[in-house]
């Protein structure tokens, strides 16, 4: 075996590992606002030193779930540990978590500096080391001129990272991110993720990160839960989460996908068939998690870019044709998405990467098509 | 062009329209009345009616009579005392009653803004409640609470902390100025930093337990810096008008209470003196100009 030079991201799965005790654990929390649930029987492990993302629209419960952790709501029902402690009861300021607000709640009449040293100050930290780390997070999200500003002198993006600055600098056991790095424009969201990411393996802290922006889930995290209506409709790492959906649901919610309906006629060796009377087509492709009955109404899902778009006709005997007539051409520079509409009327996307720099493009509106995919490109979803 | 110009001449008239009515409004009802006592003050007593000599008869006359302008009944302030000790005792009795509005309303305004939404402006009716009946005769209603037979001997008594001949001695001191006092000027103190509370965004006191600081100390460091800007609204709500208050301890006061509102009523009232008190209440002016100067640096800055 050849040794890994410089830096190669271990492999890492401590879920795997049976005989490893989670570092967090929500155990059959359910939180409801009134007669509104917003958490539901929520059964979640996370171990240490993991980077964990929460994925979900809007209101699914995950911001609920992180202020439950850090102290600031109870549990209706079920419990929280941490290192197999119960955290109940425990005030939030006794809690070895530090969470960055979604809101940042930065304290309005102290400075930049005076925010991020606040922790630290609690914590008793002597002057010197306390400027040292002030100085150390200001660089970290570059803000040193900006060290004497109030909050309100600050714009969105410059609070966002005093937020985070603050939540990091008293380097907690377990760092809650709320949507951290929403307000940054692109280049600095990447830069600062990588940096998040450094930190979380130099110090072996525990994040748990919020983000709508999946791209930036799947860059950082060694696990994601995707959360509907305060349940977890699936926890996996990105590939998994990616290319093994669990339902319709996340399939649908991360990425993007085409998903066909139909029957199910035939189930052999985890590879079913399936009859779409939509786009009059026969498809054959492997059968997601947890069997598959015949007869059972399922869908059929599969990635744009596992979709290959062809003007020959293909072979006969080959499987899963579809034949259409491009409809919409959307050039995204690394990429062209071909949209491409069935005889049914309904639209399959195709992208294609941009390998070269083409003037005109083989392919355009109007040209009649054929879309293949292997057997194992695509998964049968049960509904 | 031109279009444009008459776009820009409409909003430059309709903005010093909207800046010079206070201006008007100050002149009419504050600087003038002010013209008015500062006049009186550089006349001389008379016995007459009224009970001084107009030392200007109209504007053409100004210039004729300026030689006749005295500056006397200032000096005489500085002769006597009396004033003196009665400006002295007025901020000092300001100052003590400002302080104890501020601990009586904090928690108060606190209480309010911690309570449920809904309660809060049910609350707020509360505080200002009391306005609806005459100020007056709620200072008349301390007399018959305080007084040595009034209805707090009775209640000591009635619980046995008193002996049935023991009577409670604060009617007519201090004591019942300061009383009085906290009790009529509360609202002021109590809505401005109900406001300042109010607005208190509660996450961030989460934020503050989050990064390892116990909710004692967070009020210190977060709830009380932040409501700082009430807290000075409160403080010069009340002490201003204190300092010049005259009902409340002539009417609690007794003889003992020495204010400088009182004494402008009686230079005014009983010595007919209308040019001394109207000095009297010029250098009240000046003292108050002060703080209300403070003040008002402090709010632009808030
Ligand atoms: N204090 C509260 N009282 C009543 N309902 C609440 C309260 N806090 C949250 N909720 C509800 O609980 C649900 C979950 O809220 P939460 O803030 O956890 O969503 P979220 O997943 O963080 O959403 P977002 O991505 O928009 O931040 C929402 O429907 C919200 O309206
Ligand atoms: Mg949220």
């Amino acid at each position: 075996m050849i040794e890994a030079v410089g830096p190669i991201k271990r492999k890492f799965a401590p879920w795997d590992d049976p005989a490893l005790k989670p570092f967090i654990r929500f155990e059959n929390v359910t939180k409801r606002f009134g007669d509104f649930t917003a958490v539901d029987n929520l059964t979640l492990d996370i171990y240490e030193r993991e980077f964990f993302a929460l994925l979900g629209p809007s209101g699914c419960g995950k911001t609920t779930l992180m202020r439950m952790l850090a102290g600031f709501e109870q549990p209706t029902e079920g419990r929280i540990l941490l290192d197999g402690k119960d955290l109940s009861g425990i005030p939030p300021y006794k809690r070895p978590a530090n969470m960055m607000f979604q809101s940042y709640a930065l304290f309005p009449h102290m400075t930049v500096e005076g925010n991020i040293a606040f922790g630290l100050k609690q914590e008793g930290m002597d002057a010197t080391s306390i400027a040292t780390r002030v100085a150390e997070m200001l660089e970290l999200v570059k803000l040193e001129k900006f060290a004497k500003r109030k909050p309100h002198q600050l714009s969105g993006g410059q609070r966002q990272r005093v937020a985070l600055a603050r939540s990091l600098a008293k380097r907690p056991k377990v760092l809650l991110l709320d949507e951290p790095l929403g307000a940054l424009d692109k280049k600095l969201r990447e830069e600062t993720q990588f940096e998040l990411m450094d930190i979380q393996m130099e110090l072996g802290m525990t994040f748990l990160i919020v983000t709508h922006d999946q791209e930036e889930a799947m860059t950082v995290s060694d696990r994601i839960a995707v959360m509907n209506h305060g349940v977890i409709a699936q926890i996996g790492t990105a590939s998994e989460i990616y290319e093994q959906p669990a339902s319709r649901y996340v399939a649908d919610f991360v990425g993007d996908i085409n998903l066909i309906d139909g029957k199910v006629t035939a189930v052999a060796d985890g590879v079913a068939t399936l009859r779409c009377d939509g786009v009059d087509a026969t498809i054959v492709a492997e059968a997601g998690p947890g069997g598959i009955a015949v007869g059972a109404e399922a869908s059929f899902a599969i990635r744009p870019e596992k979709v290959q778009i062809a003007m020959e006709p293909p072979p006969a005997g080959t499987p899963n044709v579809l034949a259409g007539e491009v409809w919409d051409i959307g050039y995204l520079g690394d990429i062209s998405v071909y949209r491409v509409r069935l005889a049914g009327g309904s639209i399959v996307k195709a992208t294609v990467a941009n390998l070269t720099r083409i003037v005109e493009r083989p392919i355009t509106w109007e040209d009649k098509v054929f879309l293949t995919w292997p057997v194992d490109a695509g998964v049968i979803l049960v509904k | 062009m031109a279009e444009r110009r008459t776009r820009d001449v409409k909003p430059f008239l309709g903005k010093w329209a909207l800046v010079a009515v206070p201006y008007l409004w100050s002149l009419l009802f504050f600087l003038a009345p002010f013209l008015i006592i500062f006049k009186i003050s550089l006349s001389e007593t008379a016995i007459a009616m009224p009970p001084y000599t107009p030392v200007i008869a109209g504007v053409s006359d100004l210039w004729t009579k300026l030689s006749d302008f005295t500056f006397d009944n200032y000096v005489f302030l500085t002769e006597d005392p009396l004033y003196y000790s009665a400006y002295l005792s007025s901020l000092r009795i300001a100052l003590v009653s400002t302080v104890l509005l501020l601990i009586v309303g904090y928690p108060i305004a606190y209480g309010m803004a911690r309570a449920p939404k809904s309660l809060r402006n049910a609350l707020v009716m509360a505080v200002i409640l009391p306005f609806w009946t005459s100020f007056l005769i709620r200072v008349y209603a301390w007399i018959g609470i305080l007084k040595p037979e009034g209805l707090l001997t009775i209640a000591l008594q009635g619980l046995g902390i008193l002996g049935p001949n023991e009577q409670v001695h604060i009617y007519n001191t201090e004591i019942a100025v300061f009383i009085g006092i906290v009790y009529s000027y509360l609202p002021f103190m109590v809505l401005p930093l109900y406001a300042a509370l109010e607005k208190l965004d509660a996450t961030l006191l989460e934020a503050a337990a989050d990064l390892g600081c116990p909710p004692t100390k967070s009020f210190w460091v977060i709830t009380f810096p932040l409501s700082l800007p009430g807290v000075i609204a409160g403080c010069f709500l009340c002490f201003i008008p204190i300092v010049g208050e005259f009902v409340i301890p002539d009417l609690l006061g007794g003889s003992e209470t020495l204010m400088i509102g009182k004494t402008l009523w009686a230079e005014f009232f009983n010595n007919r003196d209308w040019p001394v008190s109207s000095a009297v209440a010029v250098v009240l002016l000046i003292i108050l100009v002060v703080p209300i100067v403070i003040f008002q640096n402090q709010q632009k800055k808030a």
